[in-house]
């Protein structure tokens, strides 16, 4: 350094271990606290794309695009029959139709038989189930897995997504974002 | 006799599955037979992350909804669509978390000026250091 360049003052020795310090805080804040794994659909405010799925269920027909822009606003369910989670929220989906609500099924990668073998045991809330066999319409509506519940408006804009399995405390703002599509 | 009658216990249990039995989609684990398209798909692949399992890309998952993306880009690239186009379309639904290949946006771009704005630091330094050593 040339001479007039003025010198650093005391403190400023300091600096380095500071900031190590800070380092190490942050690291730490952010191990400790547990990352959300989920992946929210950026399709929230967005109308549903267009899909036609074939019926997968006994006595319940298919589910397509066009079903779901009645001017009823409604659940849409991604479940599978080898989800453990979807056979856990079953008895929450029992709860939100006996309250009203319609529910659709999308039964992701699933076989007729053990589709009907699920359904007969953790019962059938679904007034449609379509089949999406190669996880298309799962993409397309940006779903990372199952289950995952959409709540789908009127005019088929999705109005909310909730990820994961629907647990009892989860029911009543399922219920209250069904009311709002459907204000 | 019992460490043997345990040992085929646990060759005879099945542990409890949590996957699909469905087979895998058709393009999954099948390349296209253009060896030029493949190369594409294979390239866009690499680049986009399993959402089962989040530190892997879909080249690498074994997860079903992996299979499936797989089977999905090969056909789309094979139809034709632009690779960049599909990311886009992914990105679109899953947010930049979906792609590995790092993008210049609102957040992103202070991750890319900072090196140059650090060199240009440096080089300024140096380029005084310099005139001080000269004269």
């Amino acid at each position: 350094m040339s001479e007039n360049s003025p010198k650093a003052p005391r403190w400023a020795i300091w600096l380095p271990l500071a900031l190590f310090a800070g380092f190490v805080a942050l690291v730490g804040y952010n191990i400790a606290r547990p990352a959300s794994r989920d992946v929210p659909s950026r399709l929230i405010g967005q109308p549903l794309p267009a899909f036609d799925l074939p019926a997968v269920a006994e006595g319940r027909p298919g589910l397509s695009r066009s079903h779901m822009t009645d001017g009823k606003p409604r659940l849409l369910n991604l479940f599978a029959s080898w989800c453990i989670p979807c056979a856990a929220e079953s008895p929450q989906l029992a709860a939100l139709a006996a309250q009203g609500a319609e529910i659709d099924g999308i039964a992701v990668r699933d076989h007729k038989d053990d589709l009907a073998a699920f359904l007969a045991r953790n019962g059938n809330p679904y007034t449609r189930i379509g089949g999406d066999d190669v996880s298309a319409v799962q993409m397309a509506i940006g779903s990372s897995g199952v289950p995952e519940t959409f709540v789908i408006d009127g005019k088929g804009i999705i109005r909310y997504q909730h990820i994961g399995d629907v647990r009892p405390e989860d029911v009543p703002l399922l219920l209250q974002k069904l009311r709002e599509a459907g204000q | 006799m019992k460490r043997l009658l345990l040992i085929l216990a646990l060759g005879l249990a099945s542990p409890m599955q949590a996957d699909d039995t469905m087979p895998p989609a058709p393009y999954a684990y099948r390349q296209l037979d253009n060896a030029q398209l493949e190369a594409k798909a294979q390239a866009l692949m690499v680049t986009i992350r399993c959402l089962t399992c989040q530190s892997q890309s879909i080249a690498d998952s074994d997860a079903s909804l992996a299979g499936d993306m797989r089977n999905q880009i090969r056909q789309r690239i094979a139809a034709g669509e632009d690779p960049e186009a599909i990311r886009a379309w992914l990105i679109a639904r899953y947010g930049d978390y979906i792609t590995y290949a790092p993008r210049v946006t609102a957040i992103t771009w202070p991750l890319f000026a900072a090196p140059l704005l650090l060199l240009a630091l440096a080089g300024l330094l140096l380029r005084r250091r310099f005139k001080g050593e000269a004269s």
